[in-house]
């Protein structure tokens, strides 16, 4: 039975979306990219380097193969966020856009806020918005009544690898939404992407967990794995659990 | 004539179109947008577009990022 993500008209076979940025090289990238199994891949908007220095990030990027979802990072107005979105729109023929306003340079938390008007107003620009937001079900759902394709809910703060902070607020936010649930940022390891999967999100998004991993692509083949036990564990539905043992084995028949 | 390119100034020649300036910066077209004085130049317009003395002009890319 398929099981596809769908974003926005998008179908994605992955659930594990991944970011492009603190790789080492970008040759390093592009093979991270590939051992994760991802089909969407998240850039950032940057004054182009008019002293040549390196290549063009998208030489590194197969369009045909991955879709390119832009980002806000660094936005902390509404205004900085609107020309950001614009901006890709323009460069990426893209309506794609994963909305950030933060809140402050410490947490990199959101001003939920300035992420809700500036949803509103992207929305009716024809932008198809994935607003990232923290793990609050309340904000996640003024966040979809705005029109965000996608609310994207952080597990803890961006590049912590903390994993999953509060699994129940995230339950909360899934069982209330009609729109996909993206955990994004604070993934650290193989485990944190397996529960966010279990819990019944529908996706995942991360770049430090495997960008800074002391071996990227090992750790890449392994969040894209967890993404797929996470998601099989929760379509299987997991028994409940008990406090006392329950045998595996027959009591008919015993020896003794 | 003196213009700001990504927050440096620069000179530029009189009446030069911003599709000649992307040309003479050696900027590809993918990937990249240009703004100029906080308004984005749509690809189809940077050909007609003429660059005026004293603009601020923003040409932005994509980077790696999450």
């Amino acid at each position: 039975m398929s099981d596809t993500l769908k974003i926005a008209g998008h179908e994605f076979k992955s659930r594990l979306m991944v970011g492009t940025g603190k790789y080492s090289t970008n040759e390093l990238m592009r093979e991270a990219l590939d051992a994760s199994g991802t089909e969407v891949v998240t850039v950032a908007v940057r004054r182009i380097d008019l002293t040549g220095g390196e290549g063009s990030l998208l030489e590194y990027i197969d369009t045909k193969k991955y879709t390119l979802l832009p980002n806000t990072a660094g936005c902390y107005t509404i205004d900085d966020a609107l020309r950001t979105a614009r901006l890709a729109r323009e460069a990426l023929e893209t309506d794609l856009v994963k909305l950030e306003v933060m809140g402050d340079e410490k947490t990199l938390f959101p001003d939920n806020e300035a992420s809700l008007e500036a949803t509103k107003i992207l929305v009716k620009e024809g932008f198809k918005v994935l607003a990232y937001t923290n793990d609050d079900p309340i904000m996640a759902r003024k966040l979809e009544e705005a029109g965000a394709a996608a609310v994207m809910p952080l597990a803890a703060p961006i590049g912590s690898g903390l994993g999953i902070r509060n699994p129940y607020n995230i339950r909360i936010i899934i069982e209330g939404a009609g729109v996909p649930i993206i955990v994004d940022a604070g993934v650290g390891t193989a485990s944190d992407a397996a529960l966010a999967m279990e819990l019944g999100c529908d996706g995942i998004l991360m770049n430090t967990g495997i960008a800074c991993a002391k071996d990227p692509l090992a750790m890449a083949r392994a969040m894209g794995l967890a993404t797929t036990a996470g998601r099989l564990a929760y379509r299987a539905g997991r028994i409940p659990k008990k406090l006392y043992a329950s045998a595996s084995s027959p009591i008919d028949g015993l020896i003794a | 004539m003196e213009v700001t390119i990504n927050g440096h100034t620069r000179e530029v020649k009189e009446n030069i179109t911003l599709q000649s300036l992307l040309t003479e910066l050696d900027i590809q077209r993918r990937g990249t947008a240009v703004e100029i004085n906080r308004e984005i130049i749509p690809r189809a317009g940077h050909g007609t577009h003429i660059i005026r003395e004293g603009d601020v002009i923003e040409i932005i890319t994509m980077v790696g990022g999450g």
